[in-house]
Order: C-alpha cells, then structure tokens, then sequence
C-alpha cells in the first residue's frame, strides 16, 4: 500500500472514531448546542435593541462560535488523554499527520453543524433575511471559516492536551491566532446578511482570506503536529 | 561547582555599566537637549522610548524564533538555545508592554484617546497576547526535553501567525502615523539632534537588552540546573532507602 492511501485511511479511520464517539455521547447534541444557543439569547439581554442585533448578528454567530468551540476542542482532546489514546496512537508509530486531519476533520463537521444551528437561531431570534446569492456566500463562508478553525482548534488543542491547567491555556493559545478568522468571517457574514446595507459582492474578498488562513494552517498543523503532541 | 553567586562576569558588568551611561545620555538628550517638535511639542519625546522599545520587542521575537529553529534543527539539541529563546521571549514581552504603554500615553496627548483601533496598534497587542500565551506554555511544566520543543514549535508559529494577524486587521482598518524615517521615499524631516537622540535611544536599548539576555538565560541555565540536582538527590534519597 502507498503511504498516502494508508495516510488517508488512517485519516478517516480517525474521523470516524471521533464522530462515532460523539454520535453516542451526544455532547455535542445535549451539552453544547444548548449551550452556544443560551450565548445568542444572552447577546440579546444585552444589546436589548432589534436594530443593533440585526446590524452586529454576524458577529455574535461567529464569537458564539469561537467560544463553544474551545468546549468542543476540550471534548475532542479529553477523549484522547483520558485512557491515553494519544499516546497509544503515537507509541502504536500512528502517522501524527493522519491524526491531525482525522480529529481537525471530525472537528469541522461537528463546528459546521454547530454553525448552521447559530444561524437558524439568528434567522429566528434577530430577524434576519438572506437573498439566494447571500446564502450561497453564507454557505461558502461557513465552509472555510470552519476548515481553519477546526486545523488550527486541532494543533493548539493538541498542545494543551494531557498537560495540568490546559482548560485556562487553550483559549489564551487559541483567541489570539483565530482572529483573522473573526475578522474575515464576520465581514463575509455581513455581506450574505446585508447587515448595515452590505452588498453581497463584498464579502468575497473576505473569503480569500478565509481560504488563505485554511491552507496555512492545514499545511502548518500537518508539519507541526507531530512535534507538538510527541512526549 | 563554583562559589560563584550571581550571574554577572566582568564582560557583562562592563556591559551594564556602558548601558546605565548610554540610558542616562539618553534621557539628556530626549529631555534636554533635543528640541520641541514643531507640530507634537513636547510629546515627542516619548518617541525616543516608544520606538526603541518597540525595536527591541522585535529583535527579541526574532532572536526568539531563530534559537528555536536552531534547537529543532541541531543534531545535540542543546537546551542552551531553548534558553536563550525564552530569555528574549521574556524581555520582548516586557518592551512590548513598554512600547504599548508608551504610545497609549502619546495617544492620549495627540489623537486625545488612549486606545483607537489602528491596524498596527491593535497587532501589537495582539503580539503581546500571543507571546504571554508562549510564555505560560514554557511553564506548562515536564521535563526540559518537553518545554524547549512544546515552545520552540509554538516560537515558530508564531512567526508564521502573526505576519497573517497583522495583513488581515490592516484590512479591517489602518490610520496609524506611517513610519517617517525608515520610509526610504520621504525626506528624513527629523532636525539632526532628534534624529541622533533617536538612534542613540535604539542603540541603548539594544545593548539593554543584550545585557538582560545575558542575564537571564543564565538565571534560566541555574534553574534547570537547580531542578536536575533536586530531581537527582530525589532519586538517591530513594535508592538509600530501598538499600536499608
């Protein structure tokens, strides 16, 4: 067998194991979905005013996401040092490569999942409209945004994994390297909603940066992953 | 081992005592001798601290990032390298926050707001956030081994992040005072007393932080020699006790 087909089985081997684990805790489902929805509600007591929540919705979908994230990339590593899976995998000689891409995988599915249930709330509770060319940007949005956050969730996660006081760590390691993410999500965002008269085409530069921030950190967390998590 | 306390050498006192006279020059000329700006008055002399400060957290972030590429890539892995990489991460730390202080002070007294949120300033923060992140991560614990190579990758990602951090809020917004004298098509409009007050301040400042790497990879070098030494007699008490 070729080592990139046996990369890429492990790779899925690894996604599947980590969504199979989710699908039968329901963490996800009962935890932190109830969870980021409280966040929106929460937003609302807040800015008190339907106006500014429908001009800054954007921005709140895209913070409740970063913030139930760092629960989900707790989860995802938690499962790994518990029984010290981690470690079995690394001393097993399992490529640190094919485990990067199998959890930040796993990762994206459950953050995308995590994203569209934000804007169904944001649809509901901040009376938004989107136009057919919008949900397609919104879409597309989605897609990269959350390809990055779940490669880079996945390197800085691995980091504090297994090692005292990583609850604290990670979002300090993680918010600072995700801005561009917010950045770039949140005025893509705007563009799809319309937010404060934005226009559709707007957003896709947006994107750009998006896709930029993606790739590097796919191709950084493949490199350093391995260092990282090796002990 | 040696009698020896602390970490100076007399190369290191001479250094010290070379910058304690270069900071004194330094305050002269940016107080006393230099003159008022026509425009900013007297509030351009926080610029002689400012941009030094901000210098030195530079060279220090790089200094950082390159001896922790040549700990990755050297065949020994001397954990000398680690050491020196934090030392600088630390003292670029501290400049930071003296570069930030200082300007949030000069902010206030020109734009008339402590904070506004330009593309430079807002990546300097988030400069100092990311490397406030790399030193608690140096102190994650574990063995040395573990410490030089958790945060000589994370040095090394940082460099990577941080150019992509700064590109994207400078395309959130910009309106910061575009340097005037690195930029090579203006005319250096700085009168030759401020210009040199300016250069003897970077000058100082580097020689500064020469001296507090020095020192504190040493105090660093200790450490790890105090915690092997702690770890060895542990290791000898038990064996006695196994032996009785």
């Amino acid at each position: 067998m070729t080592n990139t087909s046996l990369r890429r089985r492990i790779t899925f081997a690894v996604a599947r194991k980590d969504l199979r684990i989710e699908w039968n805790s329901r963490v996800l489902v009962n935890q932190v979905a109830p969870f980021a929805a409280i966040v929106m509600v929460l937003f609302a007591f807040a800015l008190d005013n339907d106006g500014i929540l429908q001009r800054v919705a954007p921005g709140l979908v895209w913070l409740a996401t970063l913030f139930s994230m760092l629960v989900v990339i707790q989860r995802s590593f938690s499962v790994e040092s518990a029984d010290g899976a981690l470690d079995a995998l690394r001393v097993a000689g399992v490529d640190p490569t094919a485990i990067f891409l199998g959890k930040s995988i796993a990762l994206m599915v459950q953050l995308f999942a995590l994203e569209a249930l934000l804007v169904g709330t944001a649809f509901v509770l901040y009376n938004i409209t989107m136009s057919p060319a919008g949900l397609v940007e919104a879409f597309v949005t989605m897609l990269t945004a959350t390809a990055g956050l779940a490669c880079v969730g996945t390197l800085y996660g691995g980091l504090a994994a297994g090692v005292r006081g990583r609850e604290t760590l990670l979002p300090l390691l993680l918010l600072p390297v995700v801005a561009p993410v917010l950045i770039g999500a949140t005025r893509a965002m705007e563009a799809a909603f319309g937010s404060g008269g934005a226009q559709v085409s707007e957003g896709w530069p947006w994107i750009g940066l998006l896709t930029v921030f993606a790739v590097l950190f796919i191709a950084l967390g493949s490199v350093a992953f391995g260092p990282l998590v090796d002990e | 081992m040696s009698t020896h306390s602390g970490t100076g050498t007399k190369a290191t006192r001479g250094l010290g005592i070379i910058v304690l006279l270069m900071l004194i020059a330094l305050a002269f000329f940016g107080l006393v001798f230099s003159a008022e700006d026509v425009v900013q008055g007297s509030t351009v002399r926080i610029m002689y601290v400012h941009v030094p400060a901000i210098w030195v957290a530079y060279l220090a972030f790089g200094l950082t990032a390159v001896c922790s590429a040549v700990y990755l890539s050297g065949k020994n892995r001397s954990l000398a390298w680690d050491r020196v990489a934090g030392a600088s991460g630390e003292i670029g730390v501290l400049f930071v926050a003296v570069s930030l202080v200082t300007g949030s002070l000069w902010g206030r007294l020109t734009w008339g707001t402590y904070w506004v949120w330009d593309a430079r300033l807002t990546s300097t923060a988030f400069l100092f956030i990311t490397y406030i992140g790399y030193l608690a991560v140096r102190r994650l614990g574990g063995t040395h081994r573990q410490r030089a190579r958790r945060s000589s990758v994370l040095a090394l990602l940082a460099i990577v992040e941080i150019p992509l951090v700064h590109f994207s809020v400078n395309m959130w917004r910009s309106l910061h005072q575009s340097a005037s004298v690195a930029d090579p098509n203006a005319k250096v409009q700085l009168d030759g007393l401020m210009l040199f007050s300016l250069f003897l301040g970077l000058f100082a400042f580097t020689l500064l932080f020469v001296w507090l790497v020095l020192h504190r990879q040493r105090t660093l070098q200790l450490e790890d020699a105090f915690a092997d030494r702690g770890l060895d007699a542990a290791i000898a008490a038990r064996r006695e006790e196994a032996v009785k």
